[in-house]
């Protein structure tokens, strides 16, 4: 067998973050190679690294035995790498034809297009791959498999001989699936080699020859599919101690502050929710990414109002149809990703801590600097956060001390429910400890706190009850007693996963 | 670098324009003449408060020349049919206010791009003031002009009306609750709405300020003259936005302050009387503003490229 691509001991840093540590992969000629991982193992790096996209800090690439030094996007795709993505990112208003066209090599005077030459190609390229879709349809008028048959066909077109697949089933339904394994299967008759990433472990069975598994940066291996079961599998991906950094359970639970009872909302694709947040409990929720936790959280917040189910707030039920609404309820929402919506960077951090609350003013409410400064001053102290005073701007400050700051944007309007989305994202290692600390804490003081996470061991070690989403609905709820990374992991792919544990 | 940079700059180009005519035309600074001038700049002024806010939130109104028109047009009717003047200034007001809230409701309601949306209203009431008025000057009533007042009265009238509504809009952007919803939703209407601030409310109340603003900047000029144009206000959109630019608002929203626009239209309207006073023929006027413009907004491009990671 030919190797088509093989990189060796790759590293990647992002400031203090090491996304990958000496992480070696190769793939060969006809053969679909799986990569696994939790959310956050590094799959989404070594892909940019080899469609150049990232540059590795360290260790050495190579395509068809020839080493590349430096890979840059356009010089991935002249070497024929393609990746197909989970959105496929084509021209709606164009035809398939032209969308194809343009990936074409450009050839003859001025790259002239050749209407006809190029149709009877794509016609071709469609035909190879077994597409039933007509060559003049504008893109926009196609379903989500068929963009991503287009892509492909593309990828096949601009000469590509390894095609990188992310997670292209993920909205694809049972019978389109069997459309695209066909597809694959024939890829790979064809010689050229695919890397495939899912998390559906029933796929990487049937297709995938060999599978290498990340975990924390670092590869643990690669196999051949028939040596493994699924549930050595999910043991090589989760397959690691809790540290026992994490700040014990001390608080006693108390009453129930927030009851879901068959919550849904068909817009967000959430159905069935039913759970309970008590006072001074942290419930960790725990999915894969696309199992509908932040759409979830979304719903309690108002964003995507539910349409069945209900919600009751300290034994009362409430309709929450605005983020104003659920402010007013005692609702506090630490959205994911800080730097597009957490933090306005270019206000101060005081103006930032007392956003929330002004929601509960009246527009010719005088704001007091003063009380302003001062409260945010105390928040700077009770939280450590780095900065040299409530004047700073919020673009000034590092990761984890702005996620502080949108932590005490929501303190400050005195919250009795707390969620948290992926609290500790990108933040380095020492403000998550302390952020960790900070969440327990407002648990003791009685808030509860629901808190989504990639991280398993950060749901492991902080949750005193974690609830499991997939699909859209909650699937386990388990007490952290009886959860370990197998269990919820298992609970997270929908494997029993419990014959070998 | 310095919060208030761009305003610091501005005010020093102000500084250098005034101190060159102080030695090289010192009738320049003639007070009735002086004073003539800058109440002439006032309607123009009161104008660019309401587009700052505008551009702040991240919208714009190219609509504001012919609101202008048209809210004069109001009061100079209302006027001349013997009603006192309180009452025309309150129908220019209130006229003000309908227009605003029209621009308002499709741009904060109906999420339709202001551009387009105050595009069409300008068209609207361009054309709807031609059709009423047939382009025809509009004699006003004695004891319009400078409220009824002797001129040096009415000019400090109107004067101290615009520095009045000045200091109290630039307070209230720095100390109302109000305030930081127009920079939170002009910096981040999304994380605004997360944090409960409504964006819908604050864009549409923005509008029909600025419409009030357009009718009181009418009342301003027309208390100047014995009679009104139908088209007054035509180009004021330009100038009030460049003003706006100039004195450091950001186009794409979220930043500036209403001291930056003070500054940024003393200096671009001086431009056509230093020109004078410097006896060179005024054709460069629209040149230097333009010069003028495009200085400010290369220094924002430069900062913003400096401040990328």
């Amino acid at each position: 067998m030919k190797s088509l691509l093989k990189l060796t001991s790759i590293h990647k840093s992002f400031g203090a973050v090491r996304a990958l540590r000496d992480v070696s992969f190769e793939l060969e000629e006809g053969e679909v190679h799986a990569l696994l991982g939790e959310n956050g193992a590094g799959k989404s790096t070594l892909i940019k690294v080899i469609t150049g996209a990232h540059q590795p800090d360290g260790g050495r690439l190579f395509v068809a035995g020839n080493e590349v030094a430096q890979l840059t996007p356009s010089k991935a795709r002249e070497l024929g790498i393609a990746c197909i993505y989970q959105q496929p990112a084509l021209f709606p208003d164009l035809t398939i034809a032209e969308n194809i066209g343009l990936r074409l090599k450009k050839t003859g005077f001025l790259s002239r297009v050749r209407w006809a030459d190029q149709r009877t190609k794509a016609v071709d390229l469609l035909h190879r791959i077994g597409a039933e879709i007509s060559p003049d349809a504008e893109v926009r008028s196609l379903s989500m498999p068929e963009q991503q048959l287009v892509e492909i066909a593309c990828a096949l077109g601009s000469g590509a001989r390894i095609v990188i697949m992310d997670e292209p089933t993920a909205s694809l339904t049972q019978k389109e699936q069997h459309l695209l394994f066909k597809v694959v299967r024939e890829l790979k008759q064809s010689g050229v080699g695919v890397v495939y990433i899912s998390h559906r472990l029933e796929e990487i069975f049937a297709l995938a020859d060999r599978v290498t598994v990340l975990r924390d940066g670092e590869s643990v291996g690669t196999n051949p599919v028939d040596s493994l079961t699924e549930s050595q599998l999910i043991k090589l991906m989760v397959g690691r101690e809790v540290s026992s950094i994490y700040p014990p359970a001390e608080s006693e639970a108390g009453a129930v502050v927030l009851s879901l009872s068959n919550l849904g909302c068909s817009a967000s694709g959430v159905s069935g929710v039913t759970f309970d947040v008590r006072a001074g409990e942290i419930v960790g929720m725990a999915g894969l990414v696309g199992a509908g936790r932040t759409e979830l959280a979304r719903i309690l917040f108002g964003i995507t109002p539910a349409d069945r189910g209900e919600i009751q707030l300290n034994g009362s039920r409430v309709s929450i149809n605005s983020p104003r609404e659920a402010i007013g309820h005692g609702i506090a929402y630490v959205p994911e990703d800080r730097r597009r919506h957490g933090v306005i960077l270019e206000m101060s951090i005081a103006h930032n801590m007392t956003m929330a609350v002004h929601s509960k003013l009246f527009p010719g409410t005088w704001l007091r600097t003063k009380a302003e400064n001062l409260l945010a001053a105390g928040f700077i102290r009770d939280l450590g956060i780095k900065a040299y005073g409530p004047e700073a701007p919020g673009g000034s400050l590092s990761g984890g001390n702005q996620q502080k700051v949108s932590v005490a944007r929501w303190l400050a309007t005195k919250p009795k429910l707390l969620i948290l989305d992926e609290p500790t994202q990108g933040v380095d290692v020492g403000a998550k400890s302390e952020i960790h600390k900070i969440i327990r804490g407002l648990a003791k003081d009685g808030l509860a706190v629901l808190m989504i996470s990639s991280d398993l061991p950060e749901v492991l070690g902080m949750s005193d009850r974690i609830a499991v989403m997939r699909g859209g609905e909650l699937v386990e709820i388990i007490d952290h007693k009886n959860a370990d990374a197998h269990t919820v992991m298992a609970a997270a792919l929908g494997t029993n996963g419990k014959d070998a544990a | 670098m310095n919060k208030y940079f761009r305003e610091l700059t501005v005010a020093a180009a102000l500084v250098l324009l005034m101190l060159a005519l102080a030695v090289f035309a010192p009738h320049f600074f003639q007070f009735q003449p002086f004073i003539s001038r800058l109440t002439s700049q006032m309607p123009a002024l009161v104008a660019a408060i309401g587009i700052a806010l505008v551009i702040i939130s991240r919208q714009i109104d190219i609509s504001i020349g012919a609101q202008f028109s048209m809210c004069a047009v109001i009061a100079g009717v209302t006027a001349a049919s013997g009603l006192p003047l309180g009452v025309a200034i309150l129908a220019a007001l209130g006229a003000g206010a309908l227009m605003g809230a029209l621009n308002g409701l499709l741009v904060a309601y109906l999420r339709l791009p202001s551009i387009v949306v105050t595009l069409a209203t300008m068209a609207i009431w361009q054309e709807a003031l031609r059709l009423w008025q047939q382009g025809r000057l509009l004699a006003l009533p004695a004891g319009i002009k400078w409220f009824g007042c002797d001129q040096l009265t009415g000019q400090t009238i109107v004067i101290s009306i615009t520095f009045i509504l000045l200091i109290v809009a630039a307070w209230a952007m720095k100390n109302l609750a109000a305030g930081r919803f127009i920079y939170a939703t002009g910096t981040d209407a999304e994380a605004a709405r997360l944090a409960g601030i409504d964006p819908q409310r604050t864009t549409f109340g923005v509008f029909v300020l600025m419409g009030i603003l357009a009718g009181l900047g009418a009342v301003l000029n027309l208390v100047q003259s014995p009679q009104i144009q139908p088209n007054c206000g035509d180009g004021l959109e330009l100038k009030a936005i460049a003003a706006a630019v100039v004195g450091g608002v950001a186009i794409s929203g979220g930043r500036g302050t209403l001291w930056g626009v003070l500054l940024g239209m003393l200096l671009l309207a001086n431009v056509n009387p230093a020109l004078t006073h410097f006896h060179q023929p005024p054709y460069w006027e629209k040149a230097i503003q333009g010069l003028v413009i495009l200085i400010a907004v290369m220094a924002d491009g430069l900062r913003s490229r400096k401040n990328q990671p």
